[in-house]
C-alpha cells in the first residue's frame, strides 16, 4: 500500500510540473507581462509596499499570505467574544435536512 | 468626497472604499452561510468599482481566504467540519487547481481569458442550478409517497442520491469520515476535488460554489457539514490560490484588507444562521442565488453580443448582481437574528423557571 501511495504522490507532482508546460505549450509564443507598480506617488509604509512588489514578488508574496490569515484570526476571535457575550451558543447545532 | 476614495498601491487606481467593506458584508453573509468564497459575486463588483480583471481575480482570493478562516473556525466549533475529508480533498483541489490557474495565465495570454470564463460560468451556474432543484422536487415526490403510506421521511434524508452509486467504488483505501457520515474510498473525494479545483482555478474562484454542491451530491455529506468542510477547503485553496495570483504580482492586498473589515461581520452571521435554518433551506436558498448569477453572467454576455444595448445589459447584470446578494444577505441576517433572539428569549425562560 505504501509503494502504491509513493507512486500516486509521485505521479501527482509530476502532472502539476508537467501538465501546465503543456498547456501553456498550445498557446502562441507571446512575450511576458510584466506589471510595475508607480512608487512615485507614495510615502511610508505604500512606498515600502509598492517597492517591494517592484523588487521580489517572492516577498511580497510571503507577507500577503502571513498577513491574511492573522487578521482573520483576529477579526475570528473578536467575533466569538461579542457572539458569546449576546448569548448564542456556539458550539452545538441539531444536524437536519429538512 | 475624496475622503470615500483609497489609492490602491499595486494597481495604482482610486477605489471607493465603503464598497468594498459593503461589498464584504454582503459577500461574508452569502459565504459563510452557502459555504464558499463567494467570487462569482466579488469579481464582477470588483470590478464594477473600477478593478481590472487581471487585480479582481487575485484580490478577491485574497480576501476569501481570510475569511474562509472566519467561517471554519465556527462552523468548526458547530461540529460542521470534517477535516479528514477536507485535508484529503486537499490533494486534488492544489493539483487541480494548478492546472486550472495555468490555464487561465495561456488564455490570459492569447487575450480570450474574459470569453471563456464567462462561458464556463455560464454552463456551470446552469447545471449546479438544474441539480439542486431537481434535487428539492424528487425529496418533495418521496416525502408525499411517503406520506401515502403513513410514514415520515428520515430528518437527514434526500432527494437525489447519486453519492450512494458513488459509494458503490470501492477501490482501496476504503476510508470511514465521522462528521459527513460517510464509509467510501478515498479516491472518490480525491476525483471530485480534482475536478472541481481545477473548473476553481480556471474560474479564479476558491471553488465553493462548485464543491459545495459536489460534496452533498456526489461524496454524499448533509447539508450543514457540506458548507463547513467547503468553507475549509476554500480557506486552504484560497491562501493557496493568493500566493500563486500573488507570486503572478496579481493581487492587492489593501482592497482584500479593507473588504475582510466588512467579511468578518458578514461570515458571522451567515455561519451562525445555519444553525437555524435546515437543510432545504440552505440549498433552495443556494440555487436561487445561482439562478441569479447566471442570468446576470448571461446578460453580460448579451451586452458584448449586441453593442447597441450594451449599457443597459450590463447595467441590468450589475443591478441584478447587487440586489441579489442585497436580498440574500438581508434573508440569511433577518433569520439570524429571530432565531438567535428566539435562543436568548429560550435560554432567558429556563433560568427563570429554574430559579
Amino acid at each position: 500500500m505504501r509503494k502504491l501511495w509513493a507512486k500516486i504522490t509521485g505521479l501527482a507532482i509530476l502532472a502539476t510540473l508537467l501538465l501546465p508546460e503543456l498547456v501553456a505549450a498550445a498557446g502562441p509564443a507571446a512575450a511576458p507581462l510584466v506589471m510595475v507598480a508607480d512608487t512615485r506617488k507614495f510615502t511610508g509604509w505604500e512606498a515600502w509596499w509598492t517597492n517591494l512588489y517592484n523588487e521580489s514578488h517572492f516577498w511580497f508574496t510571503v507577507v500577503t499570505v502571513v498577513s491574511i490569515p492573522i487578521v482573520g484570526l483576529l477579526f475570528g476571535v473578536l467575533a466569538d467574544l461579542i457572539m458569546g457575550a449576546i448569548g448564542i451558543d456556539l458550539k452545538s447545532r441539531e444536524l437536519a435536512e429538512h | 468626497m475624496e475622503f470615500f476614495y483609497v489609492m490602491m498601491p499595486i494597481a495604482g487606481i482610486k477605489i471607493f472604499w465603503p464598497g468594498l467593506i459593503i461589498l464584504g458584508i454582503g459577500v461574508g453573509i452569502i459565504g459563510g452561510f452557502f459555504g464558499m468564497g463567494g467570487a462569482w459575486m466579488v469579481t464582477p463588483g470588483l470590478n464594477i468599482l473600477g478593478f481590472p480583471m487581471a487585480f479582481a481575480i487575485g484580490t478577491d482570493i485574497a480576501h476569501m481566504a481570510g475569511k474562509s478562516l472566519i467561517s471554519t473556525m465556527r462552523h468548526g466549533k458547530f461540529g460542521n467540519v470534517d477535516y479528514k475529508l477536507g485535508m484529503i480533498m486537499l490533494v486534488g483541489t492544489v493539483v487541480g487547481f494548478e492546472v486550472g490557474a495555468q490555464m487561465v495565465m495561456w488564455l490570459e495570454r492569447i487575450g480570450q481569458v474574459e470569453k471563456y470564463v464567462r462561458i464556463l460560468y455560464l454552463i456551470l451556474l446552469t447545471l449546479i442550478a438544474w441539480m439542486v432543484f431537481a434535487d428539492v422536487a424528487k425529496k418533495k415526490r418521496k416525502e408525499k409517497e411517503l406520506a401515502a403510506k403513513g410514514l415520515e421521511a428520515d430528518k437527514l434524508a434526500t432527494g437525489i442520491e447519486w453519492h450512494k452509486t458513488m459509494h458503490k467504488i470501492k477501490i482501496p483505501p476504503m476510508i470511514h469520515f465521522k462528521e459527513a457520515q460517510i464509509y467510501c474510498s478515498a479516491w472518490l473525494p480525491i476525483l471530485v476535488s480534482f475536478l472541481t479545483g481545477w473548473l476553481a482555478g480556471i474560474l479564479g474562484i476558491g471553488g465553493g460554489l462548485i464543491r459545495m454542491p459536489a460534496l452533498i451530491y456526489f461524496i454524499g455529506c448533509p447539508t450543514h457539514v457540506a458548507v463547513g468542510t467547503d468553507l475549509f477547503e476554500v480557506m486552504i485553496s484560497g491562501l493557496y490560490g493568493t500566493a500563486t495570483y500573488t507570486y503572478k504580482g496579481r493581487t492587492e492586498l489593501v482592497a482584500a484588507m479593507i473588504m475582510l473589515v466588512g467579511a468578518a461581520i458578514g461570515a458571522q452571521v451567515g455561519t451562525v444562521a445555519t444553525k437555524y435554518i435546515k437543510g432545504y433551506g440552505i440549498r433552495i436558498a443556494f440555487g436561487l442565488a445561482v439562478c441569479g448569477c447566471a442570468i446576470s453572467i448571461l446578460l453580460k454576455m448579451m451586452a458584448k453580443w449586441f453593442p447597441a444595448y450594451g449599457g443597459a445589459f450590463d447595467g441590468s447584470a450589475t443591478a441584478l448582481i447587487l440586489g441579489l446578494v442585497a436580498a440574500m444577505s438581508l434573508y440569511i441576517g433577518i433569520r439570524m437574528i429571530i432565531g438567535a433572539k428566539a435562543e436568548v428569549a429560550a435560554k432567558k425562560a429556563a433560568r427563570v423557571s429554574v430559579a
